[in-house]
């Protein structure tokens, strides 16, 4: 039996910038905790929040709507989001949906 | 015994109905001959309060008042009155004329009389109340007749069924309200190959609804026979249905031509709701001008042009839907309907979502206010045909073989294990790393697909997967006990940008990611559920 691994989102200021490192699965379950990092990081009021998902072994489309989520509240705030840590798998899904027109992805 | 003339008579204001059907009663019983006096006490005869405080015998010579009814009675002969009371209520009076002996009424006669009286009274009323109820039992009857009627005419025009048409699906859902209203839909058969696609509404509700609702139908199809434009087969029909319609009925009605070859889309309204068209760039309308049929001759219908491309469909509806109300009175809505659209691009589960939708709005036990009617027609999203499908390479005689089999029951996070243990069972094939990660993504939101729509995360429903595999191909099937039409067949883009800016959920990814993270997707479906089949050739580079 395969149990999910909580997911955690915890939240940095770096000079302008504020940095949400993720660990876990982003499915329907993240949906508090990345919400909560997000508005965590809007308290910094940076230029930009980077979500780090190198310690983010799984997302699926759920997942991937709570980015598109997040991407919604950013856009209407008029901050820039980046992404780091990302598998080449993910990548290629960020391509494939698109998210990596409105993100920028290191 | 002497003369007893019983004239049951009405008081005016109370039980008519009953008491007049009582009176009948009592008269055609055989009776000494005489005459019966036609009395009818007015309420403010004095005679009335009179009788109801007294109670016994009275003597109608005794009597002194100014009463038109004790007139009345004098004149007709009548010696003795016996109020009938029950419960304090006046119910009757037992009126007698001279004994046929001519002597005079002795005590023993008037005790007799007022025994009677006594126990006739209780028994009256029973009588009055059983016969009240019958008339009211008949009443209802009559209504639930007329109900039936008006549905049973509904019911008999509906098309039977929808139109099968080769990369088209076509969905109808008609659901009346208690007391039946006027929608109807049809479907005309063209001998090229167009089919007609109508949704009406006529005004009114019961009989007179269904019967114009029958005479609209057969007008429409009259002309749509005849003439093939829709903006004239809606003047015609208008033309001739004025005059055979009552005054202040009328019926809304939007009628659409398509070439299922082109996916070209004639059509005109007259005055219905304006229908909604799902494109992958957000929900549109197919809006064209022209008043409700039968409000007055001579009308002109303005036509327009569409074309549905792969993946689009077409939502016709009545008001039964938009005009639902909240327990808060707050109105379904035209907004809500053309959102939730937007979270659906399947056509065929669109009925099932937003009925959904409607329950969780009106909350538990709405009574449906008006019907409800939901035709859909969508044209099937473009597969990739990328080098011909795993099926076809089945039939060439590849032998498969198979690799496992496993089953799952439908709970949230099971998802994760469809996809370790399809990847473990397919670390022998000749897969590069990204197509074990676009395998497991793909077997992951197959799965999720399966669980959330084909089971409705019915644990006691497994998924079922098979996974095999020939010497090009690896082919996995994902199998659920689909309840009700799963989401499976749109796969078209979605519209980021609109999703971003709140006007579209930023759900809806599950099916686009499926058919991009494989080299070939299928969908089948039957009474038993839908299985959908996953393809990924050996040594390509798919999804890129």
């Amino acid at each position: 039996m395969i149990t999910a691994e909580e997911f955690v989102a915890t939240v940095q200021q770096e000079g302008t910038m504020a940095v949400i490192t993720m660990h876990g699965e982003i499915n329907g379950l993240a949906d508090p905790a990345l919400d909560n990092a997000y508005t965590e990081a809007e308290e910094f009021n940076p230029d930009k929040v980077i979500l780090d998902f190198a310690d983010v072994d799984y997302i699926n489309s759920t997942g991937i709507a709570l980015i598109v989520g997040v991407l919604a509240r950013a856009r209407a705030a008029r901050r820039s989001i980046g992404a780091t840590g990302l598998s080449e798998h993910y990548r290629e899904i960020f391509t494939i949906t698109r998210l990596s027109d409105f993100m920028d992805i290191q | 015994m002497t003369s007893l003339q019983g004239i049951w008579r009405n008081i005016r204001g109370q039980n008519d109905e009953a008491e007049q059907a009582i009176a009948a009663e009592a008269e055609s019983q055989p009776t000494l001959p005489a005459e019966t006096p036609d009395l009818d006490i007015a309420p403010n005869d004095p005679l009335l309060a009179y009788v109801q405080q007294m109670s016994g015998v009275l003597e109608v010579n005794n009597l002194q008042m100014d009463s038109p009814a004790l007139h009345s009675l004098r004149e007709a002969g009548i010696k003795l009155v016996v109020p009938l009371v029950s419960q304090g209520e006046l119910i009757g009076l037992i009126n007698l004329g001279p004994r046929l002996s001519e002597q005079e009424y002795s005590s023993d006669d008037r005790k007799l009389l007022g025994d009677l009286a006594g126990q006739a009274a209780p028994a009256l009323r029973v009588a009055q109340l059983v016969r009240e109820q019958q008339l009211q039992v008949a009443e209802q009857e009559r209504l639930q007749q007329e109900l039936r009627v008006a549905s049973l005419i509904q019911q008999t025009l509906l098309p039977q069924d929808v139109p099968q048409l080769e990369g088209w699906g076509v969905t109808a859902y008609y659901q009346p309200a208690r007391e039946v209203g006027g929608d109807f839909y049809d479907f005309i058969y063209f001998p090229d190959g167009k089919v007609g696609f109508i949704v009406a509404d006529v005004t009114d509700k019961g009989v007179p609804a269904a019967l114009v609702m029958a005479t609209t139908r057969s007008i429409l199809r009259a002309a749509a026979e005849r003439l093939k434009s829709p903006g004239a087969v809606l003047e015609r029909t208008n033309d001739l249905l004025h005059p055979e319609i009552p005054p202040k009925m009328f019926v809304t009605c939007f009628y659409a031509l398509l070439d299922p070859s082109t996916g070209q889309l004639t059509y005109a309204n007259a005055g219905h709701d304006v229908p909604y068209r799902y494109t992958s760039d957000g929900i549109k309308e197919l809006r064209a001008t022209g008043m409700p049929l039968g409000l007055m001759p001579g009308m002109e219908y303005e036509e327009k042009q569409a074309t549905l491309a792969p993946g689009e469909y077409v939502l016709l509806y009545s008001d039964g839907l938009v005009e639902a109300h909240d327990p808060d009175y707050e109105m379904f809505g035209f907004p809500r309907l053309q959102e939730l659209m937007g979270d659906q691009p399947d056509g065929a589960q669109l009925k099932e979502f937003l009925l959904e939708q409607l329950d969780d709005f009106t909350g538990p036990g709405w009574e449906q206010e008006d019907d409800v009617t939901l035709v859909t027609f969508q044209r099937a999203p473009a597969m990739r045909p990328a080098g011909g499908s795993t099926a076809e390479i089945a039939k060439n005689g590849a032998e498969w073989q198979q690799l496992i089999t496993f089953e799952l029951p439908s709970e949230p996070g099971n998802e994760r294990q469809a996809m370790e243990r399809v990847a473990e069972a397919t670390t022998a094939l000749p897969l590069s790393d990204s197509q074990v990660d676009r395998m497991k993504t793909a077997v992951a939101e197959s799965t999720m697909n399966a669980m959330e729509h084909g089971n409705s995360y019915d644990a006691g429903k497994p998924v079922h997967i098979d996974v095999r595999h020939n010497e090009t191909t690896l082919q996995i099937h994902i199998r659920d006990q689909g309840g009700r039409p799963v989401v499976m067949s749109e796969t078209a883009t979605p519209d980021l940008e609109a999703k971003l800016a709140g006007e579209q959920s930023p759900r809806g990814w599950g099916l686009f990611l499926i058919k991009n993270m494989v080299d070939e997707m299928n969908i089948q479906q039957d009474e038993s559920g839908h299985t959908i089949e996953l393809g990924i050739r050996f040594g390509e580079q798919n999804g890129e």
